[in-house]
């Protein structure tokens, strides 16, 4: 797999720069009858050139909205425009100007890969001449170069998720949607994807992206919007958004020989501890994270005082910096949905 | 003032191909995977009434159990037959699949090109489908059957005909395909499929069923009826027939009538 950057020929900056790419206002969905709806009132705005991505657990809405922002799901109220077109006044518009990998891999199997891209770009209105240079420039791109008469039966997940992206590209859109572009690729194939996603907004196309991968988000996306059941819980930078996390340093602990409540109590009560969340979930040794007002460093002598009190040995420590995940568990809870 | 004012809300970097490109193209993509699959799509179009033609055309004939002119009233039937039947599996069955499963439709559904035009796409493919699977019925009846003799002048309203039945096809295609579920499509198939086969005024004709009203009423609502009398009418006059108007509107009839239930299950299909 090559990495090797291929520059792209950036956006000339024109007059509606100061338009967002993607906007969505009061956005909401009920599918059916059902009775609560999946997206309830979500806003936000994404500016050109930007990533922005969309986090949330499971069923929180995202591929809802990238599903309204796509023309495919048609949007109960409220507003949602993709480079200034009302996708639901004009989605034939928006279709022009949007590219989509979707969450579920979607490939026209009676066709070989190139075939995928080369008749993807026909609907698109590409020129015949150009078609089968450019499904070639972007099989290269993505490190399939060699898979251009493969049937998608035959390519593995991440070479799948690749062509997908390669055929989301092929009409050159200037918003590009990922819903959930990395789930089950392997560590390599996550770096090449991400090193893609890199380069397009680098070239100016607008990156809407969804995940629950905290790494992802944090390292992709110029901004975050945390949404769950619908709605938008928080919306800022990576950074921003640890940094308004209460606590600003973390100590984990693994450790055994004394229960979790005890042990719980105790921390909580030196001075300087903003909380404590047990994170043992299946392993055998008990593992606690420690959220710090301060820095780490100064009150970890008291928090390992108040360890021994109660009786516990540890066998590690860990001081941290909170991530995203923090965040992220912080809004929508631990609840498993 | 250098200040740019009022730009036109849609930069147009991509005016969009418009929609008849995209429209092409949809159509160019399933007419190459046609011809891709070219082998099998003949064998699907050709076998089953080969077999109807060879079994009444030739063995009873020789037998003795039809008389010499039934091949005459057989073809066309055949021909009508093959128009609808081509047409409706065409669109029906990738449907069912796609929609349910593979979502491989799905790419389509995102060309910019408005979803009822898509659903159009679907007919149009299907009725070519049709149109060619009647058409290679014609040398095929030539070289089994003995005594084929056509009004060549009927051929316009033959062609037309044909058309008609074929996007007819297409549309009830689209509207099984768009309805049923994929763990139905066995038993649609069976219970509504076999009965069109043989309601169709294929192997009889159509007026002479006036001792089987019940029967001839059930025939008359089915589309194929009109276009195995209109092509009656057009090539074999000799046999009595409907007249061609009458098969000309059933036709339309049905087209519109299909066309619009059919586009209107596949905008509910497509979009959540
Ligand atoms: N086609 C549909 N019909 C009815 N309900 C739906 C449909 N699609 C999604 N839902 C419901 O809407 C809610 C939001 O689903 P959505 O797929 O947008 O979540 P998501 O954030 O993408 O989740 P995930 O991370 O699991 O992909 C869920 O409760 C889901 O059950
Ligand atoms: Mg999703």
């Amino acid at each position: 797999m090559s990495s090797q950057t291929t520059t792209l020929p950036a956006r000339p900056a024109t007059a509606d720069d100061a338009e967002p790419a993607v906007e969505v206002a009061d956005l909401v969905k009920r599918y059916g009858r059902s009775s609560r709806p999946a997206v309830d009132g979500l806003s936000f705005a994404v500016r050109r050139g930007e990533v922005f991505g969309l986090l949330g657990p499971n069923g929180a809405g995202k591929t809802t909205t990238v599903g309204v922002l796509t023309t495919r799901v048609t949007k109960t109220s409220g507003r949602a425009t993709v480079a200034g077109i009302d996708v639901s006044a004009d989605p034939v518009a928006a279709r022009a100007v949007l590219g989509v990998v979707p969450q579920r891999p979607n490939l026209d199997r009676s066709l070989d890969a190139r075939g995928n891209l080369v008749w993807h770009a026909a609907y698109h209105g590409v020129p015949r001449a150009r078609r089968r240079a450019l499904a070639d420039e972007l099989l290269e791109r993505m490190g399939l170069a060699d898979k251009a008469t493969t049937n998608p039966d035959e390519l593995s997940g991440g070479q799948a998720q690749r062509l997908i992206i390669a055929r989301g590209l092929m009409h050159d859109p200037r918003v590009l949607f990922l819903d959930e572009p990395s789930t089950g690729l392997d560590p390599q194939a996550r770096l090449f994807v991400h090193d893609r996603v890199a380069e397009l907004a680098a070239s100016g196309v607008t990156v809407v992206l969804t995940t629950h991968d905290m790494d992802e988000a944090a390292k992709l996306a110029d901004r975050v919007g945390i949404v769950d059941h619908g709605r938008l819980l928080a919306l800022d930078t990576p950074s921003a958004l640890v940094a308004a996390l209460p606590g600003e340093a973390t100590i984990d602990l693994t450790l055994t020989g004394a229960d979790v409540a005890t042990l719980r109590g105790r921390i909580d009560a030196v001075r300087g501890i903003a909380g404590v969340e047990d994170l043992t979930g299946e392993r055998p040794d008990t593992h606690l994270r420690v959220r710090c007002d301060g820095e780490a460093g100064a009150v970890l002598a008291p928090v390992l005082g108040a360890v021994a009190d109660a009786g516990a040995t540890v066998s590690e420590v860990d001081l941290g910096e909170p991530t995203l995940e923090d965040v992220f568990i912080d809004l929508t809870g631990r609840g498993l949905r | 003032m250098s200040a740019p004012t009022a730009a036109p809300r849609t930069a147009p970097r991509q005016a969009g191909p418009g929609q008849g490109r995209a429209f092409l193209g949809v159509l160019g993509r399933d007419l190459a995977v046609t011809g891709k699959e070219f082998g099998s799509f003949i064998s699907q179009v050709l076998v089953q009434p080969f077999f109807l033609l060879f079994v009444f055309g030739v063995v009873l004939g020789q037998l003795g159990y039809v008389t010499p002119g039934y091949a005459q009233l057989l073809l066309p039937g055949l021909l009508a037959l093959n128009a609808f039947f081509v047409a409706v599996q065409a669109t029906a069955l990738p449907l069912v699949i796609d929609f349910s499963y593979t979502k491989e439709i799905e790419d389509r559904l995102l060309a910019p090109l408005s979803t009822r035009l898509v659903a159009v796409e679907k007919i149009v493919f299907g009725a070519l489908r049709g149109l060619f699977g009647s058409l290679v019925m014609i040398p095929v009846g030539y070289l089994v059957l003995d005594e084929v003799a056509w009004d060549l002048a009927g051929l316009p309203l033959a062609a037309l005909l044909l058309v008609l039945g074929s996007l007819a096809g297409g549309a009830a295609g689209l509207v099984i395909g768009t309805l049923v579920s994929p763990r139905r499509i066995n038993v649609v198939f069976a219970v509504v499929i076999t009965p069109l086969l043989f309601t169709g005024s294929t192997q009889f004709p159509f007026l002479q069923l006036g001792n089987l009203r019940w029967f001839q009423v059930i025939c008359a609502l089915n589309p194929i009826t009109y276009v195995s009398e209109g092509l009656r009418g057009a090539l074999t006059p000799s046999v009595p027939h409907l007249a061609g108007w009458i098969c000309l509107l059933a036709l339309l009839v049905s087209c519109a009538l299909f066309g619009a239930i059919g586009i209107r299950g596949f905008v509910r299909r497509a979009i959540d």
